[in-house]
């Protein structure tokens, strides 16, 4: 009995695992493209996973949308759009570079060039500050030394 | 009674925070002794009624008392007792807990061994530490009680989340709130030495080591969750740029980059104002990321709404501690006068780039993990950014930061010069290039990042190799040996730490371009071949745990041919969180680790069966580690022991005063 309910608990009450061997294509070239796909995809209800390691039912669905589709013809980008379409922009992991994402694109190069501009001229004053050149005091007290 | 005991000391040690809070900071300003010295029974009384009120509450979690509300809703009386004590931190009310004795033990410490700063300044770094106790101690009496107890206690828990019933993970939580919570110190440090108006090397030299512990419990704590992620959640991932991740590298990114600029400052009293900015923020993202994990504001923003009472007060607090002590700043920065100079080329310059690369990777990640908060509050847009963001703009810094390394770090004090710096390191350029070429000639496919990672580890660690063997002078190859061995432990600490650095760099980069993978249906009694090893599934069973069933396979794994080893990948089920769990069966090797999942019987008898190979896996934590370790290593360092420098100015303060 307790076998019985052992194997029945494991079987229903277990979500399916990321990418099951039935889910893979016979073309190497497509199940690449999917994978790769897949990889950019987020699990739309799980923490931060993509649908190609996640173990929800719908990620799976969604890995074999991506599969049908590849088949169907469409470019990765056609296929990429089509789940959006669907499930809006929060699937892409990698937000698109568009009007207001721009921002975050330009961001770290932004922030670098500020920072190097900002530490530069750090370095540069204290490279002058350290100038072993005489200023003008030390220079007239220094021609008055030699001349006596 | 116990429990009410703890609760009890908990709002005793409330009362004594506020009074080191205030009593010494007047005192300070005063030039009372009597108020300064306050401070140090206030601090280890903290410690004491805290640690009680914490071991309370551990208390109720061994002896599975669920007449409390947070044993009820995080325990089990059937679970192991390494995770009934890890429950205690496995929950938010007990992990705030756990944040606070941490705190008040970092208070302690001050007190014990800092016998050797001027009474006002450890008045003052006693008495800014203790504000911030006072902020937790608040948050958790009215927010997050841990010792709440329930009308009708019933008779079992619902038990830990199953995921973190895990070795690495009991362990993990303690280790980063050491971090997060030493950073306090530099913060404390920071903001008193603000007040006092006085920054000089000495000042540099005691907030160093507090860093530096902080920075290594950081490394370590990171390191393990890293680890946990990788055996435990059935892939192998080891990273995932999860918000509740990056809170914990941000910090670590900080403290590393004020490891740096605090050796300018000792050695050479320049970059002042932007080392105390550095432990004003390195502190500031420990309590942002406290705040992002615990406010639930990351996985949804309507978490957040709908139990805004802690959120609200976290983001509270760091508004008051960020933004009162960056305002102080903005008042004092100017008095703070750089005394060093140094000229553009020169080892200061080499580590305000390194500065530079680790600041701006900090703010990379942050803008990345935050972006999507922004952009839902100002556009309506929810939107995800995830690790292809991540990859693409943090890698470039650190590999800038790998590439100037070895130079930088042989670049003389004051004004050095690139052509002397780099003349040690073309040859190790060279080893490096090379060792990438071969890596390309014998690697299948034409990927770069495989090859490039061992350009950059091999050029990282060889050129730490290439440091130490310069620094013994030229001598013959004995002497020269016996001379490395005699180097004071700051530059055997700075070579393990920066080779740690090589080292799991280049084992990310390989682990991530070298990785194979096999999925497939299996019966038991059938083999199959992945690269040089076959496997075999023997049997699967159903195994019955202290708290879980199993659904056990078994595998016998041949290396070209010969028995090398079985392995158990197992799939649990949890009954009382109703959560399944995969166990994978991991081989750990040298060069490689052979990991096997198995997953759900299919409809036609056989197993579905996940197998990696994962090349070099475990150099990413043996990497780790040696950076952990080569902080240890430098922390040992005489110059860094509080009392040794402090014994010896103390001595010529009596010396002058006798005069």
């Amino acid at each position: 009995m307790k076998r019985l309910l052992l194997a029945a608990l494991l079987t229903l009450s277990t979500p399916v695992m990321a990418v099951q061997p039935d889910e893979v294509l016979d073309d190497q070239v497509l199940e690449t493209r999917a994978r790769d796909i897949s990889k950019g995809l987020r699990c739309p209800v799980c923490q931060n996973e993509n649908i190609d390691d996640s173990n929800s039912a719908i990620s799976r669905e969604l890995r074999l949308l991506v599969r049908d589709r590849l088949i169907e013809g469409d470019t990765n980008e056609e296929v990429v759009d089509f789940i959006v379409a669907r499930y809006g922009e929060y699937v892409l992991l990698e937000p698109t570079k568009d009007g207001f994402n721009m921002i975050l694109w330009v961001a770290p190069l932004g922030m670098l060039i500020l920072a190097l501009g900002a530490g530069f001229a750090t370095v540069r004053r204290k490279g002058t500050a350290s100038s072993d050149a005489l200023t003008d005091a030390e220079k007239a007290r220094l021609e008055e030394i030699m001349k006596s | 009674m116990i429990t009410e005991l703890g609760h009890f000391a908990l709002i005793l040690g409330f009362g004594i925070a506020i009074i080191q809070m205030v009593i010494p900071m007047i005192g300070a300003q005063k030039g009372w002794r009597n108020w300064m010295a306050v401070a140090d029974p206030a601090a280890t009384s903290q410690l004491i009624l805290v640690g009680f009120s914490f071991a309370a509450l551990t208390y109720a979690f061994v002896t599975s008392d669920f007449s409390l509300k947070l044993v009820t809703m995080n325990s089990h009386s059937d679970k192991p007792m390494l995770y009934k004590v890890s429950g205690v931190w496995g929950n938010h009310e007990g992990s705030m807990l756990l944040w606070l004795l941490i705190l008040t033990l970092f208070g302690a410490c001050a007190s014990w061994f800092g016998g050797n700063l001027p009474d006002t300044l450890k008045a003052r770094v006693l008495a800014v530490q203790s504000t911030i106790s006072v902020a937790f101690y608040a948050f958790i009496i009215f927010t997050s009680n841990p010792f709440l107890r329930l009308q009708v206690p019933p008779f079992n828990g619902q038990d830990l989340n199953p995921l973190l019933q895990d070795p690495g993970l009991a362990f993990h939580p303690p280790f980063l709130y050491l971090g997060y919570v030493g950073l306090s110190m530099a913060f404390s440090f920071a903001v008193a030495a603000l007040i006092e108006g006085r920054v000089d090397a000495a000042w540099a030299r005691w907030v160093r080591p507090w860093t530096l512990a902080a920075w290594i419990f950081l490394t370590i704590g990171i390191g393990l969750g890293s680890w946990w992620a990788y055996y435990e959640l059935g892939w192998g991932g080891f990273w995932f740029w999860d918000p509740v991740e990056n809170a914990s590298f941000m910090p670590w990114l900080l403290a590393a980059a004020l490891l740096h600029s605090a050796i300018v400052t000792e050695k050479r009293e320049s970059l002042k104002s932007w080392t105390i900015l550095l432990s004003i923020l390195a502190f500031g993202f420990s309590l942002l990321g406290t705040f992002l994990v615990r406010s639930g504001v990351i996985t949804s923003v309507h978490a957040f709404a709908n139990d805004p009472e802690r959120g609200v007060f976290i983001l509270a607090i760091l508004f008051v501690f960020v933004g009162g002590a960056l305002t102080l700043f903005s008042f004092r920065a100017g008095s703070l006068e750089a005394k060093g100079v140094f000229s553009l080329v020169s080892r200061e310059s080499a580590l305000v780039l390194n500065n530079i690369l680790l600041a701006v990777s900090a703010f990379v990640v942050f803008v990345g993990t935050l972006w999507p908060l922004v952009a839902e509050m100002t556009t309506g847009r929810t939107l995800s950014v995830g690790a292809p963001f991540f990859n693409a703009a943090f890698t470039p810094f650190f590999v800038a930061l790998a590439v100037i390394l070895p130079p930088g770090a042989v670049l003389a004090w004051k004004r050095g010069s690139v052509a002397k710096a780099m003349k040690p390191m073309w040859a190790v350029l060279i080893l490096a290039v090379a060792l990438g070429g071969l890596a390309f000639a014998v690697q299948t496919g034409n990927s770069a990042m495989g090859p490039i990672g061992v350009i950059l580890g091999a050029w990282v660690v060889f050129g730490a190799m290439m440091d130490l063997w310069q620094r013994a002078g030229n001598a013959s190859v004995a002497d020269r040996l016996r001379r490395i061995r005699n180097l004071p432990r700051a530059d055997w600490g700075k070579f393990t730490a920066h080779s740690g650095l090589g080292i799991t760099m280049f084992a990310i980069a390989t682990l991530m371009a070298w990785q194979q993978e096999d999925i497939r249906t299996l019966n038991v009694g059938e083999s199959f071949t992945i690269d040089k090893w076959e496997l075999t599934l023997d049997a699967v069973d159903r195994v019955e745990g202290p708290n879980f069933l199993s659904q056990m396979g078994t595998f016998t794994v041949k290396e070209n041919g010969e028995f090398l080893t079985t392995l158990h990948p197992e799939k649990r089920f949890y009954q009382v969180a109703a959560m399944p769990t995969t166990e994978a069966g991991i081989r750990n090797g040298v060069f490689e680790d052979i990991y096997v999942v198995i997953g759900d019987p299919q409809d036609d008898g056989g197993w579905a069966v996940r197998t990696y190979i994962k090349p070099f896996a475990n150099w990413i934590w043996a990497g780790s580690l040696l950076m952990a370790l080569g902080g240890a290593i430098s922390l040992s360092d005489r110059r860094l022991r509080v009392a040794a420098g402090g014994a010896k100015s103390k001595a010529k303060a009596n010396m002058v005063a006798a005069e």
